[in-house]
């Protein structure tokens, strides 16, 4: 019994990593109907400077502000500036192909993935990263027959901070009503005031933050980044969010979530090797017999 | 004196496709003045032109004097001109009052301004109040156009632009939608009405456009426009007409 909670436990952190990176991939998808291939290698970008400033800036930081003060700068520098460049992004690689449709967006966004993972690999070589192993106090609580870590426990209140406050945005303030709006019709939301360029400036700095404040959150849990964990990661949160109805922001946490726990349970019971397997699996169901995801919406209109 | 919206010698191009040709139109303060043509004449057109939503060719539109080309549309609502558009447009996924919010997107820091507009709004469609917290989605044809009717008001526009108000509705919701298109109109909010139901459209109007094509074919005050031979044939029934008094009123063109 304490195996399948602890599973589930361990689903829901690594299920809370493709949950806040598919939020990145819904929003987008969301307001500008493009996949934004690149959103894995803002993950991966916000991996990197997060360990530069943890393992360059440490000695300073943890100096002046503590051990906690670092990793707090070492989030807000990387989601800083991982929303520029997302809005560098979107002025370059995107913006100047909207008007020639959908697939050379998508084109764009894959050229604009290679561009990323290359200049990570660059600037930081193409070796596995090492991220320090003593920040956070190895600290392991055992909650009856349930182990956790205290890293683990933070990694889940700081995902379910941010995807709370995200959903409370979202869903309960007019804001929110006016993101969900465009979504749907951005000539109709325009005819509400509503100025669709900053929506656009929010969807493009809030999810790569939230991608590259997971990646800081990846690295300290499997200790290793690499310059092509984008990819995977990217992967995975686009299988959550077309799980949960891309586009819908509620349903990419809960895709995100779900695809976890499978992923979790599937490693355990029947094979550690093939859980990528299930993922990819889960996915081609989901466009077979549900191509909305669990939480899209059906598109039928009273005329 | 300068007219509260004025389009002067509007002319629209799709791609190479000029749809609207040197169209000029004037609405006073006070007035209800509609647009007549039939499907493909470009009276969407000339709505979406003023609001923002398909760049001018040539021509120009003045508000209260000040000019509203290549002005976006989420300025333009700004200004006091608000659409309520064809089809309804309302945001299924969202409830009726989170429409409305949307509606008073521009003053959405004025809560009490806010909270008038929505008392309004619901005094003006009872119904909308009872369903404040269903999906937009879930109301009836009906609702749903005196939805997109109530947000288009939330803005508290000087000038409400109406596109096909009464499209795809029953006889009697039609008649009590124009009822309160003349309400709106008696509280102070001048309307440009864009129809295919000519009767009724020119039963509430003061003035009235006829568009054919793309060109403004007859223009005049309403009387005038209902006497016109050319106007009777074209919009008003034609024949079917001449053995019945006028205005018939449950017709339905």
């Amino acid at each position: 019994m304490h195996v399948i909670l602890e599973q589930i436990i361990n689903g829901l952190t690594i299920g809370s990593f493709y949950a806040l990176i598919a939020l990145g991939y819904s929003m987008v998808y969301g307001v500008l109907k493009l996949i934004n291939f690149a959103h894995g290698d803002f993950f991966t970008l916000g991996s990197y400077l997060g360990y530069t400033v943890l393992v360059f800036g440490a000695a300073f930081m943890t100096a002046h502000f503590g051990l906690w003060g670092a990793l707090i700068a070492a989030l807000v520098f990387a989601g800083v500036s991982l929303a520029i460049v997302g809005l560098i992004v979107e002025r370059v690689a995107y913006r100047p192909v909207y008007p020639a449709g959908r697939l050379p967006a998508v084109v764009s966004a894959l050229g604009a993935s290679i561009f990323l993972q290359n200049t990570i690999m660059v600037g930081w070589g193409p070796r596995f990263q090492a991220y320090p192993a003593t920040l956070i106090p190895n600290v392991h609580i055992q909650l009856g027959s349930i182990h956790l870590t205290l890293l683990q426990i933070m990694i889940l209140l700081l995902s379910f901070a941010l995807m709370g406050t995200l959903y409370y945005i979202v869903q309960k303030t007019t804001f929110g009503a006016a993101i969900r709006a465009t979504a749907h019709d951005r000539k109709t939301a325009s005819l509400m005031g509503i100025n669709i360029n900053k929506v656009i400036l929010f969807v493009f700095t809030l999810g790569p933050a939230l991608g590259a404040v997971t990646g800081i959150m990846v690295g300290m849990y499997y200790r290793q980044i690499s310059f092509t964990m984008g990819w995977n990661y990217g992967l995975k949160a686009f299988t959550a969010s077309v799980l949960g109805g891309i586009g819908n922001i509620p349903g990419a946490m809960l895709g995100g979530l779900i695809l976890g726990v499978l992923e979790m349970l599937g490693a355990a019971y029947i094979s550690a090797a093939w859980k990528d397997v299930f993922v990819f699996i889960i996915l081609i169901l989901v466009l077979i017999f549900r191509p909305t995801g669990i939480l899209g919406e059906k598109t039928a209109e009273k005329v | 004196m300068t007219s509260l919206l004025s389009i002067e010698r509007l002319s629209i191009f799709y791609g190479g496709i000029q749809v609207l040709h040197d169209v000029s139109i004037h609405l006073e303060q006070g007035e209800i003045v509609s647009v007549l043509g039939a499907n493909g004449a470009g009276k969407s057109t000339l709505l979406q032109a003023v609001s923002g939503l398909v760049p001018i060719g040539s021509g120009s539109v003045f508000f209260r004097g000040e000019k509203l080309n290549s002005i976006p549309p989420y300025e333009i609502v700004r200004k006091g001109i608000s659409l309520s558009p064809e089809g309804r447009r309302v945001f299924p996924t969202l409830t009726v009052e989170e429409n409305l919010n949307l509606g008073a997107y521009t003053r959405k820091r004025m809560k009490d301004e806010v909270r008038e507009a929505k008392d309004r709004v619901f005094s003006l469609f009872p119904i909308l109040s009872e369903r404040r917290r269903q999906l937009s989605g879930t109301l009836s044809g009906g609702e749903q156009q005196m939805l997109a009717i109530g947000r288009a008001l939330m803005s508290s526009p000087k000038v409400l632009l109406l596109d096909e108000p009464s499209l795809g509705l029953a006889p009697i919701l039609v008649k009590q939608i124009f009822d309160i298109i003349s309400e709106i109109n008696s509280q102070g909010t001048s309307i440009l009405l864009v129809e295919q139901n000519a009767h009724k459209a020119l039963n509430i109007a003061s003035r009235g456009y006829v568009l054919e094509n793309g060109h403004l074919a007859a223009s005049g005050p309403t009387a005038s426009l209902r006497s016109d031979k050319k106007i009777q044939e074209a919009y008003l029934g034609g024949a079917a007409l001449k053995k019945r008094p006028f205005p018939a009123k449950t017709g339905q063109s």
